[in-house]
């Protein structure tokens, strides 16, 4: 479960002065849901992702994730997340298994728990033949299903995707779709970012618009389809967007 | 603060560190062949430099002197010097290096010397430039002789003995172990050496581990694991920490060999000229703990500042450009601790870099001077903390870590 209250974040830009990255945007993911942000680039997607992660600290209001505030408690949140985007990389010199054996650890399993969750993960996701190769030497598709070992090796009852299939191939992309059904078919609760409308469409259970900072829409997309008269999805976000939007490139 | 996480992250990029090629060359390639190549290479090749110049025959010229054959044959006696036709640009040839030196003799000089005048004979040379000195040597050398083979004839002639112009001799007599000697020479150099080596072998895992975890977008994956900031980076520290003590006790146990192995070679030969005279410098186990010792709280330093300047920068090429001017720092007070003179006292042992290539200097010499190793280990901690602290403090800035 993901409450997000009244979340806000403010970065001071020496030229350009106060930057408010995230308005006080307020939702819920729940449990075996798959809840979409939508957003153009630099909309704030990557930032209320990146506070929800506790990778960054909110400026005003705050996130609960599984019954811990990211403020008050960062480490039992990560504890329980696992953050996925094309930002987080893999460490060159360390064999596939070792890079996720070194997130089990820092999530601390023991080793004979280690052992068995990866050899586990490794089976669902066929890794056992680049296992000890080193992830500088790995494909793309490869490089993909080591960071998903990543974020599944401590179980995580929250999954928080930043833009996961950006600049993949479609092969590779199709596995990030299918893992993202499989982790809401675990009872999972996921967040993802994007703005490929087709993933929206197939993944997603509840979607959240946002524009400059704030969360302009939010709902499941039938009922979003039933507000705004429009069966496709790409008209309905242009439709919320484009006055804000129109109104940001003025200013 | 998590000991285990720690450890995690120590394990990690130590496992890292080794298969870098790049780590492995700054902290175990170049300390261990470092000084070998300076001790046996470079005073090798200085001691063939001069065994050269030595053995050959520096061309003067003699300015003056038609009046006084018996000087001139003299002169012309002298070995390994090759006197040549003097040109009216003779200043200009010896600038030039065609020749090496000039001895002119006055008008009238034997005559003079005759009646019992006083007379000056000078010889012009290039200052510092080792073969005029060579050549003015051999040439002073020379004319000394038939300066006390004149005196000896007057003193015969008068029916005096050789003794009476020499009442007494002054002699300088060493009392210092020849250790101390060379260490004296040598020790500046050496706490240069391993001043600098400490901070080159953290300097690439410490642009690796921060602007090069940015760099290459692993960064936003260790900060969503649920291991604390303080501990990531001291896990980070501790192994920049055991690069720069790697290095720093590699070049002072391959220095240790280096001498003793040179000095091996000389005492088997020491009748070989070439050689040059035997060095004594003996940097024993205890001397080598000792720096070790002091070389610790200063990596701790070292190690910190270069956390706390690369992980501000975005890149590695970044960091490169940032710490290139802390490596100026820390040369600067290194090399003032090799000049002549420069000594311990109270104020300096609270400099830090000089205070430690000071007492590095003291400790290779076989000086324990334990107020001034207090002062300087304690003063060096309180550095090291607060550059720690601050290398903490900058990995907790999302400013910093998220700088674009």
């Amino acid at each position: 479960m993901i409450e997000a209250r009244g979340l806000t974040k403010i970065f001071q830009d020496k030229k350009r002065g106060e930057i408010r990255a995230v308005d006080h945007v307020t939702f819920t993911c729940r449990p075996g849901q798959v809840y979409g942000l939508l957003g153009a680039n630099g909309a704030g997607k990557t930032t209320t992702l990146r506070m929800l992660a506790t990778i960054l600290e909110p400026t005003d209001g705050t996130a609960v994730v599984c019954g811990y505030d990211v403020i008050d408690e960062p480490e039992k949140v990560r504890s329980n997340v696992g953050f996925l985007s094309t930002a987080t990389a893999l460490y060159p010199r360390l064999t596939s298994q070792e890079m996720v054996e070194y997130f089990g650890r820092l999530n601390g399993l023991d080793e004979a728990t280690l052992k068995s969750r990866i050899d586990e993960i490794f089976s669902r996701l066929d890794m056992h033949s680049f296992r000890d190769r080193r992830c500088d030497k790995l494909s793309t598709g490869m490089k993909q299903k080591t960071s998903i070992a990543r974020t599944l090796i401590h179980d995580p009852q929250v999954m928080i995707f930043d833009e996961p299939t950006l600049g993949l191939d479609i092969m590779t992309a199709r596995t990030i779709i299918q893992f993202i059904r499989e982790c809401r078919d675990r009872g999972k609760t996921v967040i993802f970012s994007t703005h490929v409308m087709s993933e929206v469409e197939k993944l997603c259970d509840v979607i959240g618009i946002i524009q400059s900072g704030k969360l302009l829409a939010e709902g499941p997309i039938p009922e979003l389809r039933g507000r705004y008269h429009e069966q496709d999805l790409e008209e309905i976000f242009v439709k919320i967007v484009a006055p804000h939007y129109a109104t940001e490139e003025v200013h | 603060m998590a000991l285990h996480n720690i450890g995690v992250v120590y394990r990690k990029e130590l496992r890292e560190a080794l298969r870098d090629r790049r780590t492995l060359i700054s902290s175990l390639v170049v300390p261990l062949l470092l000084f070998p190549i300076l001790t046996a290479g470079f005073s090798a090749v200085a001691v063939q430099l001069i065994d050269r110049a030595k053995s050959e025959s520096p061309r003067v010229v003699i300015l003056g002197g038609q009046d006084s054959p018996g000087v001139l044959g003299h002169l012309r006696r002298i070995d390994k010097i090759h006197i040549v036709t003097a040109a009216t640009d003779w200043k200009k040839q010896i600038i030039d290096k065609e020749i090496r030196a000039a001895v002119e003799l006055p008008p009238a000089f034997e005559s003079d010397i005759n009646d019992q005048k006083p007379a000056v004979v000078h010889i012009y040379i290039y200052k510092n430039e080792m073969k005029s000195e060579l050549a003015a040597e051999r040439l002073e050398k020379g004319l000394k002789q038939y300066n006390e083979n004149i005196v000896s004839q007057r003193l015969a002639l008068n029916h005096l003995p050789a003794s009476l112009l020499k009442p007494f001799e002054v002699k300088q007599e060493n009392v210092a172990p020849e250790e101390k000697v060379w260490g004296e020479v040598l020790g500046g150099l050496i706490g240069y050496m391993v001043v600098l080596l400490c901070l080159t072998g953290g300097m690439y895992p410490a642009m690796d581990l921060t602007a090069g975890e940015k760099e290459r977008g692993t960064m936003e994956t260790i900060l969503s694991s649920p291991v604390l900031r303080m501990d990531l980076v001291l896990g980070k520290f501790f192994l920049v920490l055991t690069a720069a003590l790697v290095t720093a006790t590699l070049s002072v146990t391959s220095m240790g060999a280096s001498f003793a192995i040179l000095r091996v070679f000389q005492i088997a030969s020491p009748g070989d000229p070439a050689q040059g005279p035997v060095l004594m410098l003996h940097v024993g186990p205890k001397a080598i703990l000792s720096i070790f010792v002091m070389v610790l709280p200063l990596a701790v330093f070292f190690s910190s500042c270069l956390m706390a300047i690369s992980i501000f920068a975005k890149s590695y090429k970044e960091a490169q450009s940032y710490t290139t001017p802390l490596m100026l720092v820390v040369i600067l007070p290194a090399v003032a601790a090799m000049l002549p003179g420069a000594d311990l006292n109270a104020r300096l042992a609270l400099v830090p870099i000089l205070n430690a290539s000071l007492l590095c200097k003291e400790l290779v010499t076989g000086t324990y001077h334990w107020n001034y190793i207090a002062i300087i280990f304690s003063s060096t901690c309180v550095y090291a903390a607060v550059a720690l602290y601050l290398a903490v403090k900058m990995f907790q800035r999302e400013d910093v870590l998220f700088r674009s």
